[in-house]
């Protein structure tokens, strides 16, 4: 797959290679990244559209901080990407404004 | 009935990992929580498993960091990573979130070191996506072995700026270019502190170590940088600036910014704990006496907590809190604790000896304190330093009436990346002093727990056993 990732990954023994599932596309990942690294390093600079302007974000402090990496991880809304693991066939998606109402639904 | 816990050190970093290795040394039991998944905090993140190449790479300053792990990996330390803090009250009940459920304990002291965080740098479009902090691709190189390549530019002030372009280029990568925005005249503003730097002379030398570095590779250091704009739609597309009296449009895919880092104070501002205001690194820190001790009984702070004092001081005051936690226990007698405390505390003195030169030379350019009226401040709500300064046109005296007049510091952050900056706004456009504006109250809970990870919450319950893996990577 095309990679115009602004990071490139350092040759690497010991880390199991897992895939996630980003949307419609399939990313691969290392056991052992975050979520946000692993998606920064597949070439996706966008985590979230804010719920206040639409403004695009991506991850900006990578240790729980600045809350601009919030995505929807296996169903759940809001997550810091930073600070979850990457699992094999995690399903991940932008968080677009605010979340729904009701659970697991962030696109109303 | 809560269980009852000695000793809880907060945080897996430098300090608290002294803390916890000199406590459980003395005979307490104690338990160390961490938010992240592994030991190490960020500045030896996922040092457990590093092999030998990564550490060689990132250098002796990072390997150091594998000293600090025997403590957990024979078991002295009870340790719980992933731990999600979201309130821990005066009388030290600690609440968080592990595994999806909520626990509470009761510690009888508590040693908090949270560490530091990047301080802010706003200037119009630094939210872009492809704007990060260098401590952010720091933390990617250490945990996801990820390093920066193609059009890369750091901008800002600081030796982890000089650290990371050494580090990107020793890993094969390039630096398009270096932006720093250290103001004409620090160096000489700087000279008088010069003495106590000396005191720390492997700092200096590393410093210009690695200037030398950059200027061998060749990589454009621009100097006395300033008016900063991030241009872009989707993502970052350049950054414009001025240097030397000339306009630059540089071509960016990955923006990295640093102006020095700061105490990350969201639990001693969340306990009601008194902060002072430190003029020379422009920043609060908690009110603490030699020891560490907080004003409220049995909780302390080590580390940059406490203080921006860098990893090397924020073990040594790790361990000192260790010891008094001991002591205090009845583990150690006050002669043993002054015994073992005296030669942490000479090796403590020399290393914060250099600090008062460092805070100096790497100022932040007023511009970053006091930024454009266009540029977003509060990250989270978007609120603009405009807005702010209108505010206090129509009445605004501090931070917290700022969240009534536009919701600053209200949005999912918590005022973690807008504190600094709304006060320093407030307080030029009042001319009021920085601890007459103040900071903003902040509230539990400070990370955000789950209706669900609540209703799973059993207070005599304290969740499956921590532990260590080591992966045997080297």
């Amino acid at each position: 797959m095309p990679n115009d990732s602004p990071f490139r990954r350092l040759p690497e023994a010991g880390r199991r290679a897992v895939t996630i599932a980003f949307e419609d596309r399939t990313l691969p990942a290392l056991e052992g990244d975050s979520v946000a690294a692993a998606i920064l390093a597949a070439g996706i600079a966008t985590t979230r559209h804010t719920p206040v302007s639409g403004a695009p974000r991506g991850p900006f402090c990578m240790m729980g901080v600045c809350f601009d990496c919030l995505m929807e991880i296996d169903g759940e809304p809001n997550r810091q990407a930073c600070m979850v693991e990457v699992r094999e066939g995690m399903r991940v998606r932008p968080m677009m404004g605010a979340r729904g109402l009701s659970e697991g639904s962030a696109d109303d | 009935m809560t269980k009852n816990v000695p000793l809880i050190v907060i945080g897996a970093g430098p300090a608290g990992l002294g803390a916890a290795a000199e406590a459980a040394g003395a005979g307490v039991e104690t338990l160390l929580l961490d938010e992240q998944p592994g030991p190490g905090g960020q500045i030896y993140r996922a040092i457990a498993r590093s092999d030998a190449a990564r550490r060689a790479l990132l250098g002796p300053d990072y390997a150091r960091g594998a000293a600090l792990l025997p403590a957990l990996e024979s078991g002295a330390v009870d340790y719980r990573p992933g731990a999600n803090i979201w309130q821990i009250t005066p009388e030290r009940e600690v609440y968080f979130t592990r595994d999806g459920k909520a626990q509470v304990l009761q510690a009888a002291r508590i040693v908090l070191a949270t560490g530091a965080m990047e301080r802010p740098m706003p200037f119009p479009g630094w939210t872009l996506p492809g704007v990060m902090t260098a401590g952010a691709a720091q933390i990617m190189l250490k945990s996801a072995g990820t390093v920066p390549q193609g059009e890369v530019v750091l901008a800002g002030s600081g030796p982890l700026l000089l650290l990371l372009a050494s580090q990107v280029l020793d890993a094969g990568g390039r630096v398009a270019a270096l932006v720093d925005t250290t103001p004409r005249g620090s160096l000489m503003a700087a000279l008088p502190h010069l003495p106590g730097m000396l005191r720390a002379p492997s700092t200096l030398k590393k410093g210009l170590a690695l200037l030398a570095r950059l200027r061998r590779a060749g990589v454009p250091h621009y100097k006395g940088a300033g008016d900063l704009r991030a241009r872009g739609t989707e993502k970052i597309e350049a950054l414009r600036f001025t240097a030397g009296g000339r306009e630059y449009d540089l071509p960016c895919a990955l923006l990295l910014l640093h102006l020095g880092v700061v105490p990350n104070l969201q639990i001693t501002r969340a306990l009601g704990l008194a902060h002072d205001w430190d003029p020379l690194p422009r920043c609060w820190r908690p009110r603490l006496d030699s020891w560490g001790n907080t004003e409220h009984e049995g909780i302390a702070v080590a580390g940059d907590g406490g203080g921006i004092v860098g990893a090397e001081a924020s073990e040594h005051q790790g361990r000192l809190a260790g010891l008094q936690a001991a002591c205090q226990l009845g583990k150690l007698n006050p002669a043993d604790r002054d015994a073992k405390a005296a030669g942490i505390r000479r090796a403590l003195a020399a290393q914060r000896a250099a600090r008062p030169f460092l805070d100096r030379l790497y100022r932040p350019a007023e511009a970053f304190l006091d930024p454009p009226d266009n540029t977003l401040v509060c990250r989270c709500e978007e609120v603009t330093a405009g807005q702010i300064r209108d505010f206090v046109r129509l009445g605004c005296l501090g931070p917290n009436q700022t969240k009534a007049f536009g919701r600053a510091g209200m949005g999912p952050c918590q005022g973690r990346f807008c504190g600094l900056t709304v006060s320093e706004v407030i307080a030029r456009a009042r001319g009021a002093g920085m601890e007459e504006v103040g900071h903003y109250r902040i509230r539990p809970p400070i990370k955000p727990v789950t209706l669900a990870e609540l209703a799973a919450m059993d207070p005599d319950d304290t969740g499956p056993e921590g532990g260590f893996d080591r992966d045997d990577a080297a």
